[in-house]
């Protein structure tokens, strides 16, 4: 068997290899996802009527604040510490964004009707 | 305990609920629908996210939901619809701060977010991520906060210009984005904290010198950097779910900014430049000048106008929201309706402080929405219209901006009220709008001003027209 430096760093060469070799960057893949998103936004959100920008606007307020997932995971550890804080008051923060976003939303859509 | 693939599954299917709450609004039917599935898309993600094994702390989340919850859901009860450009400023601000809060979070305890290697060290990709979502973040937060000061009336609307201003901004952009370097490179706290201050402030300096009109552009800007810095968020946490609504909020606030910033025919850039609209531009080209004649009516002889007209449109701007006047001028297309006459309303995109707003006051006032016109909609119409009645607006009537290569709005697209054979326009006093032009319609052989607040105009035409 082999050992010492020269030997760990050709088998890690090696395995990192073989890993590019079958999968991408985690980052490239991330950046795949990110461009096809914005390709659907693009041509999703030219689709929607002048007259509903507006709640367009708050809606996408509510969807941004699925930033609430991060929080989540940042305050989810039992011990407190600064890290858990600040995702508590991050959750917080979101939370007024998803539940005031949609609601308000919500409420404005209803307004609009047809000629009865 | 769901697995991995299960969890990321599960976030794909949120996904698609949000992609299809944006879908519903191509119609008011079927806007609706979408909304809820825009809720349960959020839900979803929430409730996976919760079950996660490195999620133990429920007593205090499920807390800090709650309060955060109330709050939010009160808010979107109580909040008078003329108050919406500014809630949307403040709702994007929280999203910023959120943004930061989750980056130095992450910064703090990068293991707890598997970003970082046996040692604690970040990742240097993971470096650059935390950078961009912080930054775009903080901005995020400071500019939205003094855009929901500026359109709440806090802080004075008007631009805020000094020498060196732009000088100003570039340095501090060279400075952060310097401190953001270094941080990549040796990931310490001081490089980090100082690129966020940097970017607090500029949050700052960046919307002081735009003024309260160019609010529509701001604000979809804004919803747009909330987008990038949730899609930052997603890149650190190497989540695509939040990556995916990152992007769609992004572009959909990038496509407001653009079509609002061709309403006005400007630039974005000469937008972010600001200034516009502060002093009143020297240039005579359509200066004021006082002792033009103009024709003033009182609501008597207005209602006498509407009355026998067989098609009346109806241009409501920022004057109609600033008033609150949108119940009373509802009775009185009502009024008009009982007699007979076609009503139809006419809306300029950028008319009011945000895209959409006088579409949602007449919505909330009861006003079908099937009787209110796009621009590109109702422009050919105006040459077989009787009577316009223009209420609180201005620029988007001024001719000038069709006839004048001078004017400094020359080029804009406009209603073109001044087609049609009588022209009323309700306004406290013939004071330059926004763009500190005049407006040759008002002293136009056809037009008849009627110098009131809207509110009181609506209500004494009520009483006119019965």
């Amino acid at each position: 068997m082999c050992e010492g430096v020269d030997c760990n760093t050709a088998l890690q060469a090696a395995a990192h290899a073989g890993h590019a070799a079958q999968t991408a960057d985690p980052f490239v893949m991330s950046f795949s996802v990110f461009v096809l998103a914005i390709f659907v936004g693009y041509h999703v959100v030219w689709n929607v009527t002048p007259a509903l920008h507006t709640p367009l606007m708050s809606v996408t307020n509510a969807i941004s604040s699925i930033v609430i997932v991060g929080a989540i995971i940042a305050s989810g550890g039992l011990e407190m510490n600064l890290a858990t804080v600040l995702g508590l008051v991050a959750v917080g923060l979101a939370a007024v964004n998803i539940f005031g976003g949609f609601m308000v939303t919500q409420r404005m859509l209803a307004m609009f009707k047809k000629r009865s | 305990m769901l697995s991995a693939n299960m969890v990321v599954l599960a976030y794909l299917v949120a996904s698609v609920l949000i992609i299809l709450a944006l879908k519903g609004l191509s119609s008011p039917e079927s806007s609706r629908q979408g909304n809820t599935f825009g809720m349960f898309g959020l839900l979803l993600a929430v409730v996976v996210t919760l079950q996660l094994d490195a999620v133990q702390n429920y007593a205090w989340i499920f807390a800090a939901i709650a309060v955060g919850g109330l709050i939010g859901g009160i808010t979107a009860r109580k909040v008078p619809m003329t108050h919406m450009p500014q809630t949307v400023a403040f709702m994007h601000s929280l999203v910023g701060l959120s943004a930061v809060l989750i980056a130095v979070s992450a910064f703090y305890n990068p293991v707890g977010y598997g970003i970082a290697d046996a040692n604690g060290s970040l990742h240097v990709a993971s470096r650059i991520e935390l950078f961009l979502g912080t930054f775009i973040g903080a901005i995020t937060f400071t500019a939205s906060l003094i855009a929901f000061g500026k359109l709440h009336g806090l802080l004075s609307g008007k631009p805020v210009t000094f020498a060196g201003q732009h000088l100003l901004n570039l340095v501090l952009g060279v400075l952060m984005i310097g401190a953001g370097v270094m941080f990549c490179v040796d990931a310490t706290w001081t490089p980090f904290l100082i690129m966020l201050g940097i970017a607090l402030v500029l949050g700052v300096t960046l919307i002081i010198p735009i003024g309260g009109a160019d609010m529509p552009v701001i604000v979809s800007m804004l919803n747009s950097y909330s987008g990038w810095a949730a899609a930052g968020i997603g890149f650190t946490l190497g989540n695509n779910m939040l990556i995916v609504a990152g992007a769609l909020v992004g572009s959909s606030g990038a496509i407001l900014s653009y079509i609002m910033c061709k309403a006005m025919n400007r630039s974005l850039f000469h937008v972010l430049l600001g200034g516009f609209g502060g002093d009143a531009p020297a240039a005579s080209a359509g200066g004021v000048q006082a002792d033009r004649p103009v024709q003033s009516g009182a609501a008597e002889d207005a209602a006498f106008l509407l009355k026998n007209a067989r098609s009346v449109v109806i241009v409501p701007g920022y004057g109609l929201a600033v008033a609150r006047a949108q119940h009373a001028l509802k009775e009185v297309v009502d009024a008009l309706l009982n007699q007979g006459v076609e009503v139809k309303f006419a809306i300029h995109p950028v008319a009011g402080r945000m895209p959409g707003h006088m579409n949602v006051l007449l919505a909330e006032a009861d006003v079908p929405y099937d009787i209110v016109y796009e621009m590109d909609e109702i422009n050919p119409e105006f040459s077989d219209t009787d009577v316009v009645l223009v209420i609180g607006a201005n620029d988007v009537t001024n001719p000038a901006a069709k006839t004048d290569p001078a004017s400094p709005i020359y080029g804009m697209p406009i209603l073109e009220v001044s087609k049609a054979a009588h022209v009323l326009v309700v306004k406290r006093s013939l004071s330059v709008g926004y763009a500190g032009l005049d407006n040759d319609l008002f002293y136009m052989d056809k037009t008849m001003m009627i110098f009131d607040d809207a509110k009181k105009a609506c209500e004494a035409l009520i009483q006119a027209l019965d």
